[in-house]
């Protein structure tokens, strides 16, 4: 059982990462204008800014 | 439109002040402004309305959302205004308002990003869980065990506290105006299944439902952030449909200085100057006549009306001539647009009184179940003289009868039908809207721009000869009255040259002349341009060449969707503003027998509230302003999108197509769904039959509550799918 002391938290630390990948992105604007982002990649101007 | 003319360009103190209210002061001395731009449709827009406000002096910062269709722009304050920024934009070709704070729902974004938060917290804690939970259930020791709970614990409490807000304040809300909603039993039975589960952790117990209270949170987020998001997307397509009031106008002052100010600044008795395509800011009259105004919007009349000298004007109509002056009479609170506003709010009154599905299953389940488990309570104490025990198994008695199905199983189907209702280009305002549409029994329909396109073609082209033809489109082509370009577009399919000698001459209310050398042509009123029979004709010096005779085109689909209505069992009836024969005619080609023209809007209430006592649910299909009130009162509404804002607003629905199609594909949906939501209530019930025996009982675990709950969840949510085989056949896919 000793194996659970190493993997539990292994586990959890990779959910928690994913979770804060996703909040990160919430809270910079990834998912304000998903339209707009999807026409900018298009566009060879307008990569200087991508937020 | 105002704002467009050069008499804004100095910058007025009313359209300062509210820019200045908008914009937000940020630090060094900038200044940010989001601008609601409905025109910005694709890259191209984005990009040219970037780099051209980017080349202005001044700004520092453009940023498009082509979602929300907004441009946030941060300039430097004492090298350009807001005014300024707004010049800039419609001079790219884009007319930008400042986002109204009312309509706009202005926290709307913020309670996206929370629902979405609390979604992601309660996905990545019931996964978490689970993990834990299948160890557990699969056997773990006791010292293993009460490890996992531990961790569970320190997973659940904080993710049900974050996860669980949009919940706990929506009981709060409810609660406090002493209503129950689905809200109350959810919070209720979260709450007390982390408390439980603490205790029985703290205890060395082996039952915690730390996973049956955290996947409650996430099936139901996830049903939430759909309905939220369907919400959004009708209604800001209905606001970005929306066209500027008419909140300036021109005010012609002392020594013909013409100033521009503010609709609401007008006082009677001022002389207002309206240039061609402005629509009339108040009542009044016409200083000097004739003049050509259109006043379909208003009266729901097809045709153009001529106003001699001291004609009437009503607020809402529009110029369809050459510019001229009217003399105010009412300020705009007292004129007839808010006049329409007003029996507009007082319609409102029954359709919020609506109960929906949800709520009725909510007032109805909620105290069976929060009675069931207090007898539970009660009984095990009696039973076996142990509080502790019998608290534990009501508690699992509230978690077992989960709420989960029930508050799932409308709200899924209302996202399922919106859904199908978006794709074939109609805008649904809400899941209450559905369901009274399904309820209709009675279809009233309005006749100009609802069951007619507004436009006009000739009826008789037979009856014409190509020469005629020829020289009436050369006559009308230089006008923009509906029966010119009837004419010219007749011309057009015939091939019939359109060259005349010289400048014809429009006289407004008769028709248009020109002088040749083989006499006087007229094209116009019948004893004007010739003596004859026909509304229009074509005259050389008093000699009919030609009669026309005009029909309204109606709308694809109309009078296919009437008759679909009526074999569908509903009654359909048109209530027009218009011409009783107009009525008439647009009646029998749709075939419609019950009909009646010259209705105004009081009136179209009146027939409405009649219907009503008469047990009849009525839709009503409508769009002009005289159509306002009686599609708010009405018990669903339907308009097209071309309809008046205050039509739009008031309306349910809002179709995006030409066809009227949509009218009796949307009630047939409506009625499929809620079919639905009474089958997906009436299997969350069955399961509660099942489930709460078992309960009461005393037998159920975390696991037999895990599983129950997520197999009731995906059944009502497969159920709710099934409407999606609906389509519209060959829709008019517009939109997004």
């Amino acid at each position: 059982m000793d194996v659970l002391l190493l993997l539990v938290p292994v586990a959890l630390l990779l959910g928690v990462l994913g979770l804060a990948a996703f909040v990160w992105a919430l809270k910079n604007g990834q998912f304000a204008d998903p339209k707009g982002s999807a026409q900018r990649i298009l566009d060879h101007d307008s990569d200087d800014d991508w937020r | 439109m105002p704002g467009a003319d050069a008499a804004v360009a100095g910058g007025t103190p009313d359209l300062d002040a509210r820019m200045a209210e908008s914009a937000v002061r940020r630090g060094g001395g900038r200044c940010e402004l989001v601008l609601s731009v409905p025109g910005i449709r694709c890259g191209a827009c984005m990009r040219a309305i970037e780099s051209g406000l980017a080349a202005a002096p001044g700004i520092t910062e453009v940023r498009v959302n082509l979602s929300l269709r907004r441009v946030r722009v941060v300039w430097r304050e004492g090298i350009t205004t807001a005014v300024s920024v707004l010049q800039a934009l419609e001079a790219l070709g884009f007319e930008a308002h400042i986002p109204d704070p009312d309509r706009e729902a202005a926290g709307d974004d913020a309670r996206y990003r929370q629902l979405l938060l609390a979604l992601a917290v309660a996905g990545f804690a019931a996964g978490n869980i689970m993990m834990m939970s299948i160890a557990v259930w699969s056997g773990a020791d006791s010292s293993t065990r009460d490890l996992f709970h531990w961790l569970s614990a320190l997973i659940a409490v904080p993710a049900v506290a974050i996860a669980g807000r949009p919940f706990f304040s929506g009981a709060v809300a409810a609660l406090a105006v002493r209503r129950i909603t689905m809200d109350v039993p959810i919070s209720l039975a979260v709450i007390l299944a982390v408390l439980l589960s603490l205790v029985e952790t703290a205890g060395s117990g082996p039952h915690a439902y730390f996973d049956a209270a955290v996947g409650l949170l996430f099936f139901l987020l996830i049903g939430r952030t759909l309905d939220h998001l369907m919400r959004r997307r009708a209604r800001s397509a209905a606001t970005l449909l929306s066209r500027l009031a008419p909140d300036r106008t021109l005010r012609v002052g002392p020594e013909d200085a013409v100033e521009d100010v503010a609709v609401r600044e007008v006082r009677p008795g001022d002389i207002l100057l309206l240039r061609s395509g402005d629509r009339i800011p108040v009542d009044g009259e016409v200083i000097e006549g004739p003049v050509r105004i259109d006043a379909g919007i208003v009266t729901g009349e097809s045709s153009l009306m001529t106003g001699e000298t001291g004609h009437p004007l009503s607020a809402g109509m529009l110029n369809a001539g050459d510019g001229f002056r009217m003399r105010a009479a009412r300020t705009a609170s007292r004129s007839f647009v808010a006049e329409i506003t007003r029996l507009m709010e007082a319609a409102e009154g029954t359709r919020a009184r609506y109960r929906q599905l949800s709520e009725k299953a909510a007032g109805i389940y909620v105290p069976a179940v929060h009675a069931v488990a207090a007898a539970t309570f009660v009984g095990w104490w009696l039973a076996s003289g142990d509080p502790w025990l019998a608290a534990s198994i009501a508690i699992a008695v509230l978690i077992i009868t989960c709420p989960c199905a029930l508050a799932l199983a409308v709200p899924m189907v209302h996202v399922v039908a919106a859904g199908q209702m978006f794709r074939s280009g109609l805008l649904l305002r809400d899941g209450a809207a559905l369901e009274r549409l399904a309820e209709i029994s009675h279809v009233v329909l309005d006749k100009t721009g609802t069951l007619t396109t507004g436009v006009v073609r000739v009826a008789n082209p037979g009856t014409i000869g190509t020469d005629a033809l020829a020289l009436a489109a050369g006559l009308a082509q230089t006008s923009s009255h509906p029966k010119s370009r009837a004419i010219c577009a007749l011309a057009r399919a015939r091939g019939a040259a359109r060259t005349v000698p010289g400048q014809p001459v429009e006289h407004v209310g008769l028709g248009i002349e020109l002088a040749t050398g083989e006499g006087v042509l007229r094209l116009g009123r019948a004893g004007w341009a010739g003596a004859g029979e026909g509304a229009t004709v074509l005259g050389r010096d008093g000699t009919v060449l030609a009669a026309f005779e005009f029909e309204e085109v109606l709308r694809p689909g109309a009078a296919a969707s009437a008759h679909a209505l009526r074999a569908a069992g509903l009654g359909v009836e048109i209530l027009s503003g218009d011409r009783p024969d107009k009525v008439a005619c647009v009646a029998a080609a749709v075939g419609v027998a019950d009909w009646k023209g010259g209705v105004r809007p009081e009136e179209k209430l009146a027939r409405l509230a009649e219907l009503g006592r008469r047990g009849e649910q009525v839709l009503m299909v409508g769009d002009g302003l005289n159509d306002g009130p009686s599609l708010s009162a009405a018990h669903a509404s339907m308009a097209p999108s071309g309809a008046c804002d205050v039509g739009r607003s008031a309306a349910d629905l809002v179709f995006l197509g030409e066809s009227l199609a949509v009218v009796p594909f949307a009630i047939d949906l409506a009625s499929r769904a809620r079919a639905l939501m009474r089958q997906n209530l009436g299997l969350a019930v069955l399961y509660n039959l099942i489930a709460v025996p078992v309960a009461v009982a005393g037998l159920a675990t975390p696991l037999v509550a895990a599983i129950a709950m997520s197999l009731s969840s995906v059944l009502v949510t497969a159920n709710a799918l099934r409407l999606s085989s609906r389509r519209l056949p060959a829709a008019p896919r517009e939109g997004e």
